[in-house]
Order: C-alpha cells, then sequence, then structure tokens
C-alpha cells in the first residue's frame, strides 16, 4: 500500500471533539477485550468480596449485631458493594502503571490521537467493568437472601451513587498509577486500599468502634455511599445521629465530586509531566 | 516550508533533569533514507534525544524539525508523519497481534476497513500472519519487537525512530529485526537508530554519529570513522609478558600513533600506514631478538576501537558526569 492510498484525516479544531470520542472509545475497547480474553481476571477481581461474603455473613454473622436490630447479612450487603467499589480503584492504578512501564503511554503520546483518549478510554472501561462487578455481587447477594425492599427506581439510584463513588476513584486510581515506579509498588496500595475500605460502615456501624475511630469511620466516603445505599435498598442503616450520618445521602453525591474536583487536576497535572 | 532536503535537523538541542544535563548542545542533521545510527555508552543521552524529536519530551533550548515540522510548535504534524519504538516494545500484551494493529490503526484515525486490512498487509510485511490471533503474551522477542515496529509503521511514516530495537533479543531475534529495517528503509523510510552495539550501527546505518556526554562527537559514515583512527592495524601478541617492553619500541618504530598494550592478553596494537612493510619488518625484528610471537597480523579496526578514541572510555562503561 503505497503513502497516498491511507487518507489522514485533517485535524481541524471542530472535529477535536469527534476524535477525543472515538479515540476515547477505542482505547475503552481495548480495555473491555481484556475482560473478555481473560475472563478469569473478574473471578480474581470478585473472589475477594465474595469470600467477604461468605466469611462475615456465615463465620462471624450471628455474633455481628446491628444497632437498631436488623439481619446482618441484609446490613452486610451494601458494605460489600462499597467496599468493591472503594478498592475499584486500585486496578484502574494497576492498568496505568503497566501502559507506562511497558511503554504504551508512550506510543499512544506519539501519535496522532486525541491526547485525552488514554484517559477518557480508561474510566469508560473501567465504569463498564465496573457494573459488572456489581451484577456478579448483586447475584451473589441474591443467592444468600440479600433483598432490595427500595422500588426500582431506588434501587437503581443506590447502584447509581454506587458507581458515582468507583468513578470519582478513577482519578485517584490515575494518580497514584502515574506516581508509582512499577507493578510492584502498584501492588503495595492495597495496604492503602484495605483500611479506607474497611475503617468506614463497610461490616460495623461506626457507633460500635472507639470513639476516634468511629469518626474517622463515620466521615470516610465510603461510608456515606454505603450508608445512602442501604438506604435506598431498605436495608438496616444502624446510623447514629450526628450529622454526617443522618447527611449520607447528601454527602453520597457530595464526596465524590469533591474528590473528582481535586483529583481531575492533579492526574491531568501528572500526565502532563511526562513530557518534562 | 518541508523544503529542507533532511528527515531530521536538530540544533543545540539542550535538556536538563534538574541540574543534571542530559543533553547538551546537540546536533544532528539526518538526510532522507537512509539508516542512521546514533551511538552511545550507558546515560550518554540517546533515549532523551530520541524522545524529544519524537515530541514526547520538552526541550530546553534549541530547535528540532522532523519531517519538515518543528517538534516544539507542530508536535501533532510531526507525530503524524513519524513511528517510534521506545526501549521496549509497547503493545498490549493481552490482544492478539491482529487486535493490537488494528486498535493502532483506529488510533491513527484510519477508517475500520482500513485499519484492518493494514493490519492484515503489515502482519504479512513483518511475518507474523501464523500468529496474528495469538496473543502477544506468547509471542518470542523477536516477534513482540516486529509487532512493535508494524505498529510504528502504520501510517509508513516518513521518519521512523528506534531506540536501542534489539537490546535483550538473541541472535535470532536481532537478525530478524535487522531484516525488517532494511525491508523499511528499502521502502523509502529515514530510520534513525539509537544503539550501544557497534555491530548493529556497522550492519545496518549507512551514516553513524557517535553522541557522549549530550553531544555529538563525531559523524561520518563507519568506514570513515575507522579510517579515521588510522587505516590498518598490526596487532601482536606475545608469548610472555615480560617481552612486552622489548616489543614495544619494535612496534612502535612502524606505527603512525602510539601503540596500545594490553598487558592481560600480552598484545600490542597499533595503527599503521605501509601494512606489508611493516609487518615484514616487525616479524623479523621480533624473530632476530628471539622474543617468542604467538600471533602477528594485519586487521582493520573495529568500531569499538573508534569508540574508545574517540570517547576515552568504552562502551557500556557508565559516564560519570
Ligand atoms: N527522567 C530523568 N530524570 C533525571 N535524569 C534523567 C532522566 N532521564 C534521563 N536522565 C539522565 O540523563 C542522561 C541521559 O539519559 P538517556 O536515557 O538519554 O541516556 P541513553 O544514552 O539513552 O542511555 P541508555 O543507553 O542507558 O539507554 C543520563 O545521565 C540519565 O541519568
Ligand atoms: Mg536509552
Amino acid at each position: 500500500m503505497s503513502t497516498s492510498a491511507i487518507e489522514l484525516d485533517v485535524d481541524a479544531p471542530e472535529r477535536r471533539l469527534h476524535w477525543a470520542l472515538v479515540d476515547g472509545w477505542t482505547v475503552a475497547r481495548r480495555t473491555l477485550t481484556h475482560l473478555v480474553r481473560q475472563p478469569t481476571n473478574i473471578a480474581w477481581q470478585l473472589g475477594f468480596p465474595i469470600v467477604s461474603v461468605l466469611l462475615f455473613g456465615y463465620v462471624f454473622g450471628s455474633a455481628m449485631s446491628v444497632p437498631g436490630g436488623g439481619d446482618y447479612r441484609e446490613y452486610l450487603m451494601p458494605g460489600m458493594f462499597g467496599m468493591t467499589m472503594a478498592m475499584g480503584f486500585m486496578n484502574t492504578a494497576y492498568a496505568v502503571v503497566i501502559d507506562s512501564t511497558k511503554g504504551l503511554t508512550d506510543r499512544f503520546r506519539s501519535m496522532p490521537m486525541a491526547p485525552s483518549a488514554p484517559v477518557t478510554g480508561r474510566g469508560l472501561a473501567d465504569i463498564v467493568s465496573a457494573t459488572l462487578d456489581l451484577v456478579v455481587l448483586a447475584l451473589t447477594a441474591l443467592v444468600v437472601g440479600w433483598r432490595s425492599d427500595g422500588g426500582v427506581l431506588a434501587t437503581l439510584a443506590a447502584f447509581g451513587l454506587l458507581l458515582l463513588l468507583r468513578f470519582a476513584l478513577i482519578w485517584i486510581g490515575i494518580l497514584l498509577g502515574l506516581m508509582a515506579p512499577n507493578e510492584e509498588a502498584a501492588g503495595g496500595l492495597f495496604a492503602v486500599a484495605f483500611p479506607f475500605a474497611m475503617i468506614s460502615s463497610v461490616f460495623v456501624a461506626p457507633s460500635q468502634m472507639p470513639d476516634w475511630l468511629g469518626a474517622i469511620a463515620a466521615w470516610n466516603p465510603v461510608s456515606s455511599t454505603v450508608t445512602a445505599a442501604r438506604e435506598l435498598f431498605g436495608n438496616p442503616v444502624a446510623t447514629s445521629d450526628t450529622w454526617i450520618e443522618q447527611n449520607a445521602m447528601l454527602m453520597a453525591v457530595v464526596w465524590p465530586l469533591v474528590i473528582t474536583a481535586v483529583f481531575v487536576p492533579l492526574a491531568v497535572r501528572r500526565f502532563q509531566r511526562l513530557s518534562r | 516550508m518541508p523544503t529542507s532536503t533532511h528527515a531530521i535537523r536538530a540544533e543545540g538541542l539542550l535538556k536538563r533533569y534538574g541540574d543534571k544535563t542530559a543533553l547538551d548542545g546537540f546536533d544532528l542533521a539526518v538526510p532522507q533514507g537512509m539508516v542512521y545510527g546514533l551511538l552511545g555508552p550507558n546515560g550518554a543521552g540517546k533515549t532523551t534525544a530520541v524522545r524529544i524529536m519524537a515530541t514526547l519530551l520538552r526541550l530546553d533550548g534549541g530547535r528540532a524539525e522532523v519531517a519538515g515540522h518543528d517538534v516544539a510548535t507542530e508536535p501533532r504534524k510531526v507525530r503524524r508523519r513519524i513511528g517510534f519504538t521506545g526501549q521496549a516494545p509497547a503493545v498490549d500484551e493481552i490482544l492478539t497481534g491482529r487486535q493490537n494493529l488494528r486498535m493502532f490503526g483506529r488510533l491513527f484515525h484510519l477508517s475500520q476497513a482500513l485499519a484492518y486490512s493494514r493490519a492484515d498487509e503489515l502482519l504479512r510485511q513483518f511475518d507474523l500472519t501464523d500468529a496474528a490471533d495469538k496473543g502477544v503474551k506468547e509471542y518470542s522477542g523477536g516477534m513482540r519487537r516486529r509487532l512493535d515496529l508494524a505498529a510504528s509503521m502504520i501510517l509508513a511514516p516518513k521518519v521512523l525512530f528506534l531506540d536501542e530495537p534489539t537490546t535483550g533479543l538473541d541472535p535470532r531475534g536481532r537478525n530478524e529485526v535487522w531484516s525488517a529495517v532494511r525491508s523499511l528503509v528499502a521502502g523509502g523510510t529515514t530510520v534513525l537508530l539509537t544503539t550501544q552495539y557497534l555491530d548493529e550501527a556497522d550492519q545496518l546505518a549507512e551514516r553513524v554519529a557517535v553522541i557522549d556526554h549530550g553531544k555529538v562527537i563525531a559523524d561520518d559514515s563507519p568506514v570513515a570513522l575507522k579510517q579515521r583512527i588510522g587505516g590498518d592495524q598490526i596487532e601482536v601478541v606475545l608469548q610472555e609478558s615480560v617481552d612486552l617492553p622489548v616489543a614495544l619500541p619494535v612496534v612502535a618504530k612502524v606505527a603512525a600513533a602510539a601503540p596500545e598494550v594490553d598487558d592481560e592478553n600480552r598484545r600490542i596494537t597499533a595503527p599503521v600506514e605501509h601494512r606489508v612493510a611493516a609487518l615484514t619488518e616487525v616479524a623479523r625484528t621480533l624473530q632476530d631478538e628471539g622474543i617468542g610471537v604467538e600471533d602477528i597480523g594485519l586487521r582493520r579496526p573495529t568500531l569499538d576501537e573508534v569508540f574508545l578514541r574517540l570517547t576515552g572510555h568504552r562502551t557500556g562503561e557508565e559516564v560519570s558526569a
């Protein structure tokens, strides 16, 4: 094929948005193809929450009490959903660090594609795979007897808030992925992700923790999302009458917006610094 | 504007990392349609130079034009005219070879039909058709590198940057990559190739720039570079190293420059002008003096030696700035 046979699209300014969307979708499809080619990865990814469901739901479940009453497993499930979303940023960070250490990020940057595409594509793919995670988890939850007593809209709203949290954390994942020098360092993020997800209302109500820890747990964005989801699902909520716990629904929207507003510029700046 | 007959032209490139100067007045002019070798030891600034010219890195001074466009002011135009392969093969490990090329084709803004047919074409050109639908994870190092090259060739770019394309490959993989590069140049692509391997520059490059401490210190054809340190070399290997002091003046008498002594291998090397006369004289004199000679001969200098002469240190030695 001669060079002239490859027609180049002239990237006029009015085509920029078009290519930003098309290229973002191409990059997202790449990650989604990974899911198809390596379905066992999803199993690994979901292994942790599913094992936790069984451990906490059955092994400890009978010993756990929900303040204000209610079935512990009903209480636990929205927590598991929230924990999976909260820890999802590790997948983002891991994928980003692999792309930069393998030189793929550089290849993208040396190409005439939309510069935003690696980031938007990553975000889109992560939301799709997080949705898949939630579907699998919800089915597991249904099997062990969890039910949403909220209406269809409330139930969808709850899942929407969970995905909103995951979306906000994508930017932290991208930032950490760009900062990590190698895959091992990205693996070490587990040490951050685990307490971040655990010191929250995921497993037990903050009111059952020592005061100082309970305060941290109550203000953890994960708690707001999980509490809001419990309210929408009509599951046991077990909140104290502190402001932060009474306004979970509000904070489940505010926290992700704040996180996004803070971390998008940081991630973008870090990305631009690659050319320093 | 693209009136210049040079595919790459860099003038006085400066690049600093903190207080460390990676490029210090780097100049380069690469004519169209040849393989140009950029040769230098670890840390010489090869990668930095290539990344600047491939628009991946901002420069702190100087200017560079690639395929007729300024890398600082028209990076998008440059990007449409170059291919870049970094120090490690940059392909998606999980996708198949074919899926990789289709994806990159789409990202180069080819239509789907064109991206697909171009992928098939490149797989054929780089001899990857049989492995096209295997995951890249299963590829050998040479196959990965060829896929990497194929991905850089999607738009049939005018200029291709290859940063140490054969580092870490076995001889077979190196040969595969070398013949792939040769066929690209036959098709009219200008290739700028960095390497630490002198034989690679010797094999592939029509011209070589030797870079050290961020500066080009020599720039010529491999043959001319070798001639620069004196054409032929006489090489004498003694049986006993105690004889070295006696043999040294004998060799020095016929040499065009001061001989080099390698104690460990009991070897004396020196450039000579009249090869046969020098060889006969040294052989006769050493025999008259009763010095045991293990081997004596004439040979052309290797690029390794050129490098040593030019930089004062061997390739592969870390440069302390
Ligand atoms: N990101 C960076 N931060 C600080 N110093 C850097 C950075 N990148 C390169 N350097 C320094 O700049 C100098 C040139 O590095 P460069 O990578 O261009 O050399 P090179 O010739 O490609 O070496 P190699 O053969 O090892 O690939 C080196 O001294 C290196 O330590
Ligand atoms: Mg290098």
